[in-house]
């Protein structure tokens, strides 16, 4: 029987440029270049262990994003996923977690899974609550923050290493994971998978196909409204010594004026 | 007076310091309500009542350690059925994130994560974020259901507010789903007995110019009364636990003061540093992009500055 595993991965802004907001306060898509969230290569990297692994298994990567998101599907499918599909709609724009879950929700249950991968966090929004959206919704068990990964048997196994304890959880499949950075590196795609990856079949699908209407979504359906954003006023410049001997002296009188010691 | 609901975070009965900054935020909002679940629930009670929880409603039972998230969840969820709070709000840990997250979906309302501030409002609290690595401060809020809103630590002072808190036991139902994945294990942290990293006022924190050996880094952070954090260049070398990370894949931390060693500054290790209130850098290199955000920064060898440092801040106190 064919392990089927999905990869939710998101295209973001890189976050060595300049991100910014545009005038509705949603992120600007348009100045930054994007990219596959890194974190999300993570997920990618243990969807294709978990499937080289066991005899019959299908990758499938998805994302909900704007036209430009499709080279984070490329990008995973150059690494060695199976097909990808794509969920793009103009009334998308400035949906929120809540949204997005909402959508991911339905275009996963729609391809079918045994697996959802998921990174810890997206590298622009950085909520980490995606995962538990989409294990609430699709009523299967979340299995999250994972540093170690396997499946056996119709499980998953994993270790999740907490503030305050290091846990191994269990969980029967379906599931939902998502994967820390601590996972594992993620592989480069070769130049043979580059090649492969542009005859790997993309699907797209807008929010019709999924049976949901633009009101529920988008800015105006959002569960949360940005009110205002500001540019963080630049640090007012500190000051730079050269040590020549005194650095230390120099420093503790700096902390001692500032009463922390 | 509307109530706001408060998770209250605790180990056996000892509340975090993170709850008792909500409980400040929460008296903005209305009348702190505490919810404190598993082993030792009970014993929170005092602490809670003392800052402020007007209600304390208590829940133990062994789902509670034995499987992820969910049933504090379905706790939660009843809570919210059996208060109509106004608000609820839940520290901002990685699993107090996961919980928020569940509970907005389940009771159809919007959340907004990672505050670093809550102000009452108009239409509701009016919470400030801080984004994109620290460069920006957003204001929003949570347009339809009840906000639920998680709080980052060091975002308001403890205060002690004497109130009532009186203790109800909550009538919480698990169903299948809340079984769904097991806690076969738990291997306990150890602890270093220095400050919680995300609590603590002081950090000191190494990089990958600390070279292998932290001991220098700790005796500092001991003569500071501070926590010790790394760069994940530190952590991925073995030199320090992953526990202590700081930046985007890391804890992100807030203290009074922030004394980077050995550290350049990448993007992804100013977004867990960034806001701290006071930065002092020590790097070799000139050019290392920490010293953009340094209050005070030192161009040297941190193996020479730091000892003479701490000599310093162990003579000063005497
Ligand atoms: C998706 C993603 C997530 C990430 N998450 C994190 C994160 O959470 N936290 C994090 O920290 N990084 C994170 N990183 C990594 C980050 O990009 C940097 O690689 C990392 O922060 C570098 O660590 P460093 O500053 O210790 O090392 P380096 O960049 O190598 O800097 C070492 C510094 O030490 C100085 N130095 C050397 N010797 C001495 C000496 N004797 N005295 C004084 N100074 C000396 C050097 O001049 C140099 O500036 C992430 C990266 C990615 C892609
Ligand atoms: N627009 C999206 N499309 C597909 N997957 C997403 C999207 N946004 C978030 N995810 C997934 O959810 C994880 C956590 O995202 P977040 O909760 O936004 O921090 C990411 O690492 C992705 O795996």
């Amino acid at each position: 029987m064919t392990l089927k595993i999905v990869v939710s991965v998101k295209y973001v802004p890189d976050a060595a440029g300049d991100r910014t907001f545009a005038d509705d306060f949603t992120v600007d898509r348009d100045e930054a270049d994007g990219l596959l969230s890194e974190l999300d290569e993570y997920a990618v990297e243990q969807a294709l262990r978990i499937a080289e692994a066991v005899e019959d298994a299908e990758v499938t990567v998805v994302t909900v994003g704007p036209e430009d998101a499709r080279a984070a599907l490329g990008k995973a499918l150059s690494m060695g996923a199976d097909n990808a599909i794509h969920v793009e709609d103009d009334d998308l724009h400035g949906t929120d977690a809540i949204g997005t879950s909402l959508v991911l929700a339905k275009a996963i249950e729609k391809t079918g899974f045994d697996l959802v991968v998921c990174g810890m966090a997206s590298t622009d929004g950085a909520m980490g609550v995606l995962p538990a959206m989409l294990a609430e919704r699709l009523d299967v068990p979340q299995v999250t923050l994972l540093s170690e990964v396997s499946v056996h048997d119709g499980a998953v196994i994993g270790r999740r290493d907490g503030d305050a304890a290091s846990e191994r959880l269990q969980a029967a499949l379906p599931a939902i994971v998502s994967v820390t950075d601590q996972s594992g590196e993620a592989r480069y795609p070769s130049f043979k998978g580059i090649m492969a990856a542009k005859k790997k079949p993309v699907e797209t699908l807008d929010l019709d196909d999924l049976g949901l209407e633009g009101d529920e979504l988008g800015l105006a359906g959002s569960y949360t409204v940005v009110e205002a954003a500001a540019e963080r006023p630049a640090r007012t410049a500190g000051v730079i010594v050269k040590d020549e001997g005194e650095g230390g002296k120099q420093l503790a009188e700096f902390l001692a004026g500032q009463k922390f010691i | 007076m509307a109530e706001v609901l408060v998770h209250v975070d605790h180990a056996d009965g000892a509340v975090r310091k993170p709850t008792l900054e909500l409980l400040t935020l929460a008296r903005r909002l209305g009348e702190p309500v505490a919810l404190a679940l598993g082993a030792g629930a009970r014993e929170t009670t005092a602490v809670l009542a003392e800052h402020g929880a007007t209600r304390v409603l208590t829940h133990e039972a062994s789902e509670y350690a034995d499987y992820l998230v969910v049933p504090k969840v379905d706790a939660l969820r009843a809570a919210v059925a059996a208060v109509s709070p106004a608000a609820v709000l839940v520290p901002s840990s990685a699993e107090g994130k996961e919980i928020a997250a569940r509970l907005a979906i389940r009771i159809g309302s919007g959340i907004v994560t990672d505050a670093i501030d809550v102000e009452a409002g108009a239409e509701g609290p009016i919470v400030t974020q801080s984004v994109f690595a620290g460069s920006y401060t957003t204001k929003s809020r949570v347009s339809l259901g009840t906000p639920v809103i998680t709080v980052k630590p060091n975002s308001a002072p403890v205060e002690p507010a004497p109130a009532a808190g009186t203790v109800a036991e909550l009538a919480v139902g698990f169903s299948d789903s809340t079984r769904g994945t097991r806690i076969t294990e738990r291997i306990p942290r150890r602890s270093s007995g220095r400050p919680e990293l995300t609590e603590a006022a002081i950090v000191v924190a190494g990089g990958r110019g600390v070279n292998g050996d932290f001991t220098v880094l700790e005796a500092l952070a001991d003569a500071l009364g501070a926590a010790v954090g790394a760069s994940r260049a530190a952590v991925d070398a073995d030199w320090y636990p992953h526990a202590q990370q700081v930046g985007q894949t890391g804890k992100s931390v807030s203290p009074q003061l922030y004394i980077a060693a050995g550290i350049s500054g990448a993007i992804q290790h100013r977004a867990g540093m960034q806001t701290a209130k006071t930065i002092v850098a020590i790097n070799k290199d000139p050019e290392a992009p920490i010293f953009d955000l340094a209050d005070h920064g030192v161009i040297g060898d941190l193996f020479e500055i730091v000892p003479a440092l701490t000599a310093e801040a162990r003579a000063r106190k005497g």
